[in-house]
């Protein structure tokens, strides 16, 4: 089915994909739902949109449940081997 | 069936008098036909879209396909497109009625038009289909595991409420017949909702039938996903194609 649930967040940070090189990033929109590409019926799917509002300028992400949790897990692994004043 | 079908990127008068990217496919051959919009599924006007358009022209109809975002990213890549369309909430229920009717009348002004216009739509796609059917003067509508129907989904986020809810309460205006088609596997329409949507209908003396296939869950006409189960295809499309010959004949 399509879940029709999607959240939204603003990003700080820059991001590199596509024709144009590095950018920065900006709106962001995270959701379960059917994938373009991946063979899965539903993924966890990352748009993070062009600043610009650019609809081709947009980075995606489709990735299987699995695979979203294990980068979760990864990122928080990552940010649990760092002094906390370098978390700023 | 024909062979010779031509096909091509048109503009129509949509929700609102917006102009809205349409692709057209039709018989070579003259001749009185019925036509069919087709209101494509939440990823976009894509290549299977179109493909499923072409197949309805060759079985001897008029066949019209919205792009439900060419308002959000006129000329954007499909894909591109349904992620801008999501971010801004999804395709208004009477933005989508607004734009099936402004097909309808493009279809029906055809010369080759017998007067019938049929709907279909799968996934999102066929709860549209059942939204037209209810609101706009149609002569067959086909739902492909459309959910939300009945039943409405949960509320994720209070800055961006869904746009869309079960409309129960409209069931009681479809104004034609309808043809369900349905994976027993499928979470979302579940056999559960499908029943209570046949119940409705039943309730209303609304003419619809309604087939569900074992082995198969959403998505399973969709022939680039794994999703995709061949004999519940076959098995589909032969319906389809008896539904439209008798009510767009």
């Amino acid at each position: 089915m399509c879940t029709y649930s999607t959240e939204h967040v603003q990003l700080a940070g820059s991001a590199k994909g596509g024709p144009g090189g590095w950018r920065g990033l900006g709106p962001t929109t995270v959701y379960f739902d059917h994938p373009v590409h991946a063979q899965a019926l539903h993924t966890l799917n990352i748009d993070f949109g062009d600043p610009g509002g650019e609809p081709s300028g947009r980075i995606a992400l489709e990735l299987t449940a699995e695979s979203a949790r294990e980068l979760v897990s990864a990122i928080q692994r990552a940010f649990g081997g760092v002094p906390p004043e370098l978390l700023v | 069936m024909t062979d010779s079908i031509m096909t091509a990127a048109v503009r129509i008068q949509g929700a609102g008098g917006d102009q809205v990217e349409a692709y057209l496919a039709r018989p070579a051959e003259h001749g009185a036909r019925g036509g069919v919009v087709l209101v494509h599924h939440m990823p976009g006007y894509d290549r299977w879209s179109k493909e499923v358009a072409r197949r309805f022209a060759t079985d001897g109809y008029d066949v019209l396909l919205p792009n439900l975002y060419s308002r959000e990213a006129p000329g954007a890549e499909p894909d591109d497109a349904a992620a801008v369309a999501r971010a801004r909430g999804g395709v208004p229920d009477d933005r989508l009625v607004g734009d099936v009717a402004g097909a309808a009348g493009h279809l029906r002004a055809l010369d080759s038009s017998n007067g019938k216009v049929g709907v279909i739509g799968h996934c999102s796609g066929g709860r549209q289909a059942v939204l037209a059917a209810c609101n706009l003067d149609l002569d067959a509508a086909v739902d492909c595991y459309g959910a939300y129907v009945v039943g409405s989904p949960p509320e994720t986020h209070p800055m961006h409420p869904l746009k869309i809810r079960g409309f129960e309460d409209q069931l009681p205006k479809l104004g034609c017949p309808l043809l369900g088609l349905f994976g027993n596997q499928d979470a979302h329409p579940s056999p559960d909702e499908v029943a209570e949507l046949d119940r409705l209908l039943t309730e209303y003396g609304k003419e619809h039938e309604f087939h569900g296939y074992d082995g198969a869950g959403h998505g399973f006409f969709g022939a680039d996903r794994p999703s995709y189960r061949v004999e519940a295809v076959l098995d589909g499309y032969r319906r389809i194609g008896d539904f439209f010959a008798r009510h767009l004949g």
